[in-house]
C-alpha cells in the first residue's frame, strides 16, 4: 500500500499539463483550459482523501505492528513487557501454523490454539465465499429479471426484496440463531431434528443460508439497475428478428448487464471474504465455520501484533482474489474507456 | 360451400394461432406471478418470524406456533422505554442522521470520482481504481484499534464525525465502482448534442445525463444508506450514549435478568427499524426516480 | 512485503509514536504501570463508573444516592453494551488510550489477571486497601492476581442444579447418584441432564466444573496447566460418557444458557445446571411447565458438593484515574452491606458478603440463596491467567471435540495442556 500512495493523481498531475497519450474519445476539445489530468485530480481528490484517513492510516499502522512481537509475561513481576521487534516471525508462524514452544522456539500449533486454524479458516472462508456468491448471483439475477417485468404487485415485490437487507445484521444473526435452534421453527416446519449449529455441514449450511438470504437483495438491486438501463426497443428489435428468450438473454441481457453484474459480484466477493457476524453469532466459529475475520478478532484478544500480521495476510489474500477478478474475469470497469491508465500500469 | 369451409378453416386456424399466442402470454404472466410469490415467501418468511416473535409475550418467547399467539405490544414499549437508560428513539434519529449524511456526501464525491474515471483520460487510472478497491479489502475488525487511537488523539471520540467519516470510507469504493460502471454505459452523445443546443457542460450533465443515470444513482444511494444503517463494529467502539446508532442500541438491550436474552425486544426493534426503511425507499423510488426521469430528453 | 521493511523507519516514525506506545499494551508494563499506580492517590473530584448494560436498574439509584451525599465528587455512569466481549474490548481500547475518564470500571472476574498483568489496574493495597473480612473466600481469590488484590468483589455468581421435585424425591449429592437417577428420566420420556455445551464461554464454565468437581484442576498452583491427571480425565469423561449414553440429550451440544433453560422449563429435562436467574423466570413465566415443581441444589461432585465455576463482576480502579481517593471511596461504598442488599433485591445479583445469605428478608425474596452460598463457597475461579482468552479457547475447542466424540477425553486434555503451555510461552 505504502508505495502506491506516492504516485496517486493527487500529486501526479500537479506538474501541469501531463501529456495525454491517446486520442481522447469525444471529449477532446473540452479541456483547453484544464487538462483532463487536472480535472481528474480535482474530481478524485475527495475520494482519495476520505479513504486515506480511515483506511490507509490503519493499514500502515497494522503493517508496522505486524513486525513486532506480542507482549510477553515477565516471570519475575508477572507483568506484561513489550515484545520487541519480531522480523517476519509473526507471518512465518501463521503461514506455517507454528506456535511458541514452552522451552523457546516454535512447534506445530496444537489443537485448541488460534495458530492451528489458519489454513482451515482460509479454506472455510473461500468455501463460504464461492457458495454464497454463486447462490446470490443466480438468485439475484432471477429476482432482478422478475422485478424488471411489468405486473400488478411489482412494487410489493420490490419492497419485499429489500426487507432481508434492511434488517440490521445484529438482528439477522439473532433471528437465524432463533430459527435454527434445535426446537426452533426450522426444525418444526420441516419436521426434522437437525442439530443445525452442532455438526459440521448443517452448521455450514446454516451460515450459507442466512448469508444468502441477507445479501441476495444487494445483487438483485444492482442487477435490476443494470437491466433498467437497457432500452426496451433493443428487445423489441430482437423479438422481431425472431430471437428466442434464451437468445435474447444470452446475446442482449447478459452483455449489457455485465458491467453492473461484475461490480456486484466483485464487491460481494470482497465482503464475503471478510464475513464475520453471522458465523460468529450462529456458531461461534465451531464446527469448522471459523472465517479469517473471526480468527482476526479472536487473535486481537490474545495479542495485537500477531493479529495485525493476520490482518495483513488476509488483506493480501483478498487483494490477490480481487486482482484475479479484475485482470482475468473482466470486472475491470475501465476495460475499454480507460485505455490510457491501463497501459501504463 | 367450399369457400365458406375454407374461410372457416382459415378463421379457425387464425383463432388457434391467436389463442396460442394468448396462451403463451397468459402462461408467461402466470410464471411471472408464480416467481413473484416464491420471491415473496423466500424474502418474507424469516422476516415474518421476526415480526411474530416481536408481538409475543416475553414468557412465551419460544412458542413455535406459526400464527401469532400471546400477542402483546409490550416489546415495542420495552424497546422505547427510556427509564433504564435505553435510548432507542434517540438512536433511531442518530441512525437516520448518520445514514443520510453518509449517503449524501459519498454520492456527491462518488459521482465526481466516477465521472472522472469513466469519462476522462489520465495516467494512473488503474492505480487509482486499485487503491479505491483496496480500501475495501482490509478486515474491518482490524481497523478499530488504530481508528480509536486516532480519534482519541484528536478528541473526536463519541462525535458524529467519528462515525460518519469511517462510514463514508466504507461505502465509497462501492459507490465509485457502481457509478463508474453505469456512467460508462451512458449514451454520452446526448451530452454532446445538448452542448450543441447551447448547454454548458455542467448543465448538460445535470439535465441530460443525471436523469438517465437516475436508476443507477438511486440504487447506489439505497445501497450506501443501508450499509451505513447496518454498520455496527465501528459504532460500537467509537460512539457514546448520545450519538449511538440503532445497531448499537439494539446490542445494549438486556433481559430483565442477567443471562436472559431479550429476543422479543430485539425482534421488536428489528421490526421498528426495518418497516419504515422499506416504506421510505418505496416512496422515494416513486417520487425521486419519476421526477428525475421526467426531465429526460428521450 | 519488501517495501514496508525499508520504508519502516522513515515513513512511520509518527505512526509508531501514535500507536505503539498505546498498542503495545504492557509496553510500559513494569515501569510505566508502576509510576501510574503511584500517581494521584490523593486526588478527589468527579469520576466516571463504567459498567455493562444496567439490566435491572440498580446502578442509577445507587449513583443518585452517592451523588446526593458527595456534591463535589459526583459519579457519572458510562454504560456499555450488554455483550461481554464488547465490554472487554471497550475497556482494552480505553486503557490502551490511557483514558483518564475511565476511573472505576466493572470487570468480569475472568478479565482480572489480564488487566492486572497489563498494569492497568490499581493494586488495592496499602492506602488503597479495602476491607475484605466477611467476603466469601473464592470471590477474593478471583479478584487477585499473584496474591495481590486488584479488584473489589461486587457481585458473585455460581452454578445451581435445578431439578424436578415431582420426579426426584431428593436432590442427588454426587454425579454418580445423579446419573443413577436418569432411569427416572427415561421412564418419563424426557432428557436427564443438561448444561451449556455449545462452543463458547459457557462450555469453559461447564468443562471446568466437571474437571474441578472430580478433583482435577485446569491450572496448578504455579499457574501452569495441570490437565494430564487422572482426576481431570475422570471429570471430562463424566460429560463425554453422559453424551454417549444419552443421559445428556444430543441437542445439548447446541445449548447456551437460554436454550437449556427453555428445555427445562418446557419439562423436557430432569436436571439442569444453570445460573440463579433461572429461578425467577421458571417460577413466573407463563409458559413454564415447572412452576410448582422446581427444586434447587448445589452442583453434584465426586463425593459431595461439586466445584462450581465462579461468575460475577468486580470493581477496579484504573491506574490512569486522576481522582483515586474518590474512586476508592466509591468502591468501598459499592461493597457496603446496604448496597450489596440492594444489588440482591433489586438486581438479583448474588452478594459477596457471606452474612447476607442468611438474611431472612433476602432469603424470603431469593429462596435460592442458601444453595447458592454452598455453590459459591465451593466454587473455583475459572483459570486465573493473564492469557485467559487463549486458555478458554483451548478448553472450549478441545472439550467440544471430546463431547462430540471426535477425540478421547485423554487426547483432548493433552491438547489443552499443550495449547495452554504454548500461550504462556509466547513472548
Amino acid at each position: 500500500m505504502a508505495t502506491e500512495l506516492g504516485p496517486t493523481p493527487v500529486k501526479g498531475p500537479a506538474s501541469g499539463g501531463t501529456p495525454v497519450h491517446h486520442g481522447p474519445k469525444g471529449v477532446g476539445e473540452d479541456n483547453k483550459i484544464l487538462s483532463q489530468g487536472k480535472w481528474a485530480t480535482w474530481l478524485l481528490a475527495p475520494t482519495v482523501i476520505a479513504l486515506g484517513i480511515v483506511i490507509v492510516y490503519p493499514i500502515i499502522s497494522a503493517i508496522v505492528m505486524s513486525f513486532q512481537k506480542d507482549a510477553g509475561l515477565d516471570p519475575a513481576t508477572g507483568l506484561f513487557t513489550a515484545g520487541g521487534p519480531a522480523g517476519i516471525q509473526n507471518y512465518v508462524n501463521w503461514l506455517g501454523q507454528q506456535c511458541a514452544a514452552p522451552g523457546g522456539g516454535t512447534v506445530a500449533c496444537p489443537p485448541g490454539t488460534l495458530g492451528g486454524q489458519f489454513w482451515s479458516a482460509t479454506g472455510t472462508t473461500f468455501l463460504f465465499t464461492v457458495i454464497t456468491v454463486t447462490f446470490e448471483t443466480i438468485l439475484g439475477f432471477w429476482m432482478a429479471m422478475i422485478m424488471a417485468r411489468t405486473f400488478k404487485g411489482r412494487g410489493l415485490v420490490r419492497a419485499a426484496v429489500l426487507v432481508p437487507w434492511a434488517i440490521p445484521t445484529a438482528v439477522t444473526a439473532q433471528l437465524w440463531l432463533f430459527i435454527f435452534a434445535f426446537e426452533g421453527i426450522a426444525n418444526k416446519l420441516f419436521n426434522a431434528s437437525i442439530l443445525w449449529t452442532g455438526s459440521e455441514w448443517p452448521a455450514k449450511w446454516a451460515v450459507i443460508i442466512a448469508d444468502t438470504w441477507k445479501t441476495t437483495p444487494f445483487m438483485a438491486l444492482l442487477i435490476l439497475a443494470g437491466l433498467q438501463m437497457i432500452p426496451a426497443d433493443v428487445y423489441e428489435a430482437a423479438k422481431v428478428d425472431g430471437a428466442t428468450a434464451w437468445q435474447r438473454f444470452r446475446l442482449i441481457t447478459l452483455p449489457l448487464v455485465k458491467p453492473a453484474l461484475m461490480v456486484a459480484i466483485l464487491f460481494r466477493t470482497l465482503d464475503a471474504l471478510r464475513m464475520f457476524d453471522l458465523p460468529y453469532i450462529l456458531t461461534g466459529g465451531a464446527n469448522n465455520t471459523t472465517t479469517l475475520s473471526i480468527l482476526v478478532i479472536n487473535q486481537i484478544r490474545q495479542g495485537f501484533n500477531s493479529a495485525a500480521a493476520l490482518s495483513t495476510i488476509t488483506f493480501i489474500i483478498i487483494f490477490l482474489v480481487a486482482f484475479i477478478f479484475v485482470r482475468f474475469l473482466g470486472a475491470n470497469v475501465v476495460e475499454q474507456s480507460g485505455a490510457t491508465g491501463k497501459g501504463k500500469k | 360451400m367450399t369457400t365458406t369451409t375454407a374461410s372457416t378453416e382459415l378463421r379457425a386456424r387464425q383463432d388457434k394461432g391467436r389463442k396460442a399466442a394468448q396462451n403463451r402470454e397468459k402462461w408467461a404472466q402466470a410464471r411471472t406471478y408464480i416467481s413473484a410469490v416464491v420471491i415473496l415467501i423466500w424474502c418474507l418468511a424469516p422476516a415474518y418470524w421476526m415480526v411474530v416473535t416481536a408481538f409475543r409475550e416475553v414468557g412465551f418467547t419460544y412458542d413455535t406456533s406459526l400464527l401469532p399467539t400471546h400477542v402483546t405490544l409490550d416489546n415495542f414499549a420495552t424497546a422505547f422505554d427510556t427509564s433504564f437508560g435505553n435510548r432507542f428513539g434517540q438512536a433511531l434519529i442518530n441512525s437516520v442522521f448518520i445514514g443520510v449524511t453518509v449517503t449524501a456526501i459519498s454520492l456527491l464525491i462518488g459521482v465526481f470520482a466516477a465521472y472522472a474515471l469513466a469519462r476522462l483520460n489520465f495516467r494512473f487510472k488503474f492505480l487509482v481504481l486499485g487503491f479505491i478497491l483496496g480500501a475495501s479489502m482490509f478486515p474491518g475488525v482490524a481497523l478499530i484499534t488504530p481508528l480509536f487511537q486516532l480519534f482519541t488523539n484528536i478528541g473526536w471520540m463519541g462525535t458524529y464525525q467519528a462515525l460518519i467519516i469511517p462510514n463514508i470510507s466504507f461505502v465509497l469504493p462501492l459507490t465509485v465502482y457502481t457509478l463508474t460502471s453505469f456512467f460508462r454505459e451512458m449514451p454520452w452523445e446526448l451530452e454532446e448534442s445538448a452542448r450543441v443546443d447551447g448547454c454548458t457542460q455542467g448543465q448538460a450533465f445535470r439535465k441530460v445525463i443525471m436523469p438517465l443515470a437516475a436508476p443507477a444513482i438511486f440504487t447506489t444511494a439505497i445501497l450506501a444508506f443501508i450499509s451505513s444503517w447496518n454498520e455496527f463494529l465501528i459504532a460500537s467502539q467509537l460512539s457514546n450514549d448520545a450519538t449511538q446508532p440503532v445497531t448499537v442500541a439494539i446490542a445494549s438491550f438486556a433481559g430483565a435478568q442477567p443471562n436472559q436474552i431479550p429476543y422479543t425486544a430485539i425482534m421488536a426493534a428489528g421490526t421498528i427499524v426495518t418497516i419504515p426503511l422499506v416504506i421510505l425507499v418505496l416512496v422515494f423510488q416513486r417520487k425521486i426516480v419519476a421526477g428525475l426521469t421526467a426531465g429526460a430528453v428521450k | 512485503m519488501k517495501t514496508p521493511r525499508f520504508l519502516l523507519p522513515a515513513a512511520t516514525a509518527g505512526v509508531l509514536a501514535l500507536t505503539l506506545t498505546a498498542c503495545g499494551g504492557g509496553g510500559g508494563g513494569t515501569t510505566g504501570g508502576g509510576s501510574d499506580a503511584e500517581a494521584n492517590l490523593e486526588g478527589r473530584g468527579p469520576i466516571t463508573y463504567v459498567q455493562g448494560k444496567d439490566n435491572s436498574n440498580v446502578v442509577r439509584p445507587l449513583l443518585d444516592k452517592w451523588n446526593a451525599a458527595h456534591p463535589d465528587e459526583q459519579v457519572t455512569f458510562k454504560e456499555q453494551t450488554d455483550q461481554a466481549d464488547q465490554q472487554h474490548d471497550d475497556l482494552v481500547q480505553n486503557f490502551q488510550a490511557k483514558n483518564e475518564n475511565y476511573d472505576v470500571v466493572s470487570v468480569d472476574v475472568v478479565w482480572t489477571a489480564e488487566f492486572a498483568a497489563r498494569g492497568w489496574l490499581q493494586p488495592l493495597e496499602g492506602n488503597m486497601a479495602i476491607e475484605t473480612d466477611g467476603m466469601l473466600e473464592p470471590t477474593i481469590e478471583a479478584g487477585s492476581y499473584q496474591d495481590k488484590l486488584y479488584t473489589a468483589p461486587v457481585s458473585s455468581d455460581g452454578g445451581i442444579l435445578y431439578y424436578r421435585k415431582d420426579l426426584v424425591p431428593e436432590a442427588p449429592k454426587t454425579w454418580d447418584e445423579m446419573m443413577g437417577m436418569c432411569s427416572i428420566a427415561k421412564e418419563n420420556n424426557i432428557g436427564c441432564y443438561a448444561g451449556q455445551f455449545k462452543q463458547y464461554e459457557g462450555l469453559t464454565v461447564n468443562a471446568s466444573e466437571a474437571i474441578n468437581s472430580a478433583g482435577g484442576s485446569v491450572l496448578g498452583e504455579d499457574g501452569k496447566p495441570n490437565l494430564t491427571t487422572p482426576e481431570a480425565e475422570e471429570g471430562l469423561n463424566n460429560l463425554v460418557d453422559a453424551f454417549k449414553n444419552g443421559n445428556i440429550p444430543a441437542e445439548a451440544i447446541t445449548y447456551q444458557e437460554e436454550e437449556s433453560r427453555r428445555a427445562f422449563q418446557e419439562g423436557k429435562l430432569l436436571f439442569l445446571r444453570n445460573w440463579p436467574y433461572v429461578y425467577n423466570l421458571a417460577t413466573t413465566e407463563g409458559s413454564s411447565q415447572v412452576k410448582d415443581v422446581l427444586g434447587m441444589a448445589a452442583l453434584p461432585g465426586k463425593d459431595g458438593p461439586g466445584a462450581s465455576s465462579l461468575g460475577g463482576h468486580n470493581a477496579a480502579i484504573s491506574v490512569y484515574s486522576k481522582n483515586k481517593a474518590t474512586a476508592l471511596d466509591f468502591v468501598k461504598f459499592l461493597i457496603e452491606e446496604e448496597q450489596q442488599k440492594f444489588f440482591a433485591t433489586q438486581g438479583s445479583l448474588a452478594p459477596v458478603l457471606g452474612d447476607l445469605y442468611e438474611d431472612q428478608e433476602l432469603v424470603a425474596k431469593l429462596p435460592y440463596l442458601p444453595v447458592l452460598k454452598t455453590s459459591i463457597e465451593n466454587a473455583v475461579p475459572r483459570p486465573v491467567s493473564p492469557f485467559y482468552p487463549a486458555v478458554t479457547q483451548a478448553i472450549q475447542e478441545n472439550s467440544y471435540a471430546a463431547l462430540k466424540g471426535e477425540k478421547s477425553a485423554e487426547q483432548a486434555l493433552a491438547d489443552m495442556q499443550k495449547s495452554i503451555e504454548s500461550a504462556g510461552a509466547g513472548s
